[in-house]
């Protein structure tokens, strides 16, 4: 019976999605950093300190959680460890990949991972900004293509 | 000096430096010599304002009156900012900018990796997760000396002058007083003199790529981190402090 709240919360949390690349789930992106049940409490962790998203996150949990009759869930911040994009899972990668952002590479490969542009698939890219346009990207572009591109930094 | 009373200095002078700066960064939003440049600046106001939220807000808990980071940024005086003069400095030209930056960032990164030891559970916390888009600002901002520094002869004047500006105020970042040392001997957060070396060993290296020289510094001008300010903080705080005192209590 316990583990079936903690199944339902993912479940509803799996539906959250990020408010600026909303392709993508807040699970997906390892926001969602714990489930506890007792007492029942969603823990989530900032991307970036200053991110704005982090206020929308929470009323969007806030809200989802309200209207599947789970108001008595608490949603707690937590810092540490600190976030990093080693968290976003497997198929977050691909739907980052599909809507036109190059994913991050995971830490243990980051030194030799070839940056893909998203668009065409070529790797003859190069980095124009390390800030771009939300804490979390990098601008960066093709090539091949010329056609510039997104890309989630590695943090 | 007690535990309670020197950690709520302490955070509120981290909160200041970045809250300050972040203020002063943000006044290039739609002015910055190019797009990329525009969105750089911007980002790093919004990692600033970021770690300002959550320094202030333990700061207030720690205090234990009721206050959180919102009262303490938009309710305070300049007499009760503890931020460094550093960062109340003018943005001037994009040098100057860069300048206060660099000496900032440098500065901030060293003394966020000894924080990561303090053995308070959330301040070191704080710091591990500021840490990682600290050391984004250091390089954004020593890449741009050495390319101001090493560019044409008028990039390179100005570079100088910004640095000439920025010199006075780099002593006051490694300043110890009764508060660093009863939290030096708690283990919360070493004292800033350790930081020196590394820290001069940073400078050179950029100024070394930069082939900008590297005289010895001013007489440093200390005062921020005990209330003392330039003019400029007034004026800072007069813009941003505006709408919550002329409206106090608003939200939407």
């Amino acid at each position: 019976m316990i583990t079936v709240l903690r199944d339902r919360i993912m479940k509803i949390l799996a539906d959250v999605p990020d408010p600026e690349i909303p392709v993508i789930s807040i699970v997906d992106l390892g926001i969602v950093r714990e489930v506890t049940e007792d007492p029942p409490t969603v823990f989530i962790t900032p991307t970036y300190t200053g991110c704005p998203a982090t206020q929308v996150i929470k009323s969007s949990v806030r809200e989802a959680l309200d209207s599947a009759a789970l108001s008595h869930v608490e949603i707690k911040t937590s810092l540490s460890p600190p976030w990093t994009t080693d968290w976003i899972s497997e198929s977050g990668r691909k739907k980052l990949h599909d809507y036109g952002i190059a994913p991050p590479p995971t830490r243990d490969t980051a030194a030799q991972a070839a940056v893909t542009c998203p668009q065409c698939g070529s790797t003859d890219t190069q980095e124009i900004s390390r800030f771009g346009s939300t804490p979390c990207k990098a601008l960066w572009q093709c090539r091949s293509c010329s056609e510039p591109f997104d890309r989630f930094k590695c943090h | 000096m007690d535990r309670e009373a020197a950690l709520f200095e302490y955070l509120v002078r981290l909160g200041d430096d970045s809250l300050i700066l972040s203020q002063q960064l943000s006044g290039w939003c739609g002015h910055a010599p190019t797009l990329e440049v525009d969105l750089s600046v911007a980002n790093i106001a919004l990692d600033l304002l970021g770690q300002a939220t959550l320094l202030l807000d333990y700061a207030g808990e720690v205090e234990g009156k009721q206050r959180d980071a919102d009262k303490l940024a938009f309710g305070r005086d300049a007499l009760k900012f503890r931020n460094c003069l550093l960062v109340e400095q003018p943005n001037g030209d994009f040098a100057q900018t860069v300048a206060r930056q660099f000496i900032f960032s440098t500065w901030q990164k060293l003394l966020y990796e000894s924080l990561i030891q303090s053995s308070d559970s959330k301040l070191a916390g704080i710091a591990a997760k500021s840490l990682k888009e600290i050391t984004y600002h250091a390089d954004w901002a020593a890449e741009w000396v050495v390319r101001l520094g090493d560019g044409t002869d008028e990039s390179r004047e100005r570079m100088t002058n910004g640095l000439d500006w920025m010199w006075r105020f780099v002593g006051e970042l490694f300043e110890t007083d009764e508060i660093d040392s009863t939290l030096d001997k708690l283990g919360i957060a070493g004292t800033k003199e350790s930081l020196r070396a590394d820290f001069d060993a940073a400078l050179k290296a950029t100024l070394d790529a930069a082939s900008l020289p590297l005289e010895p510094l001013p007489t440093p001008i200390f005062g921020g981190r005990i209330g003392h300010h330039s003019e400029h903080l007034g004026h800072i705080l007069s813009e941003m402090q505006f709408l919550p005192r002329a409206y106090p209590g608003a939200t939407w």
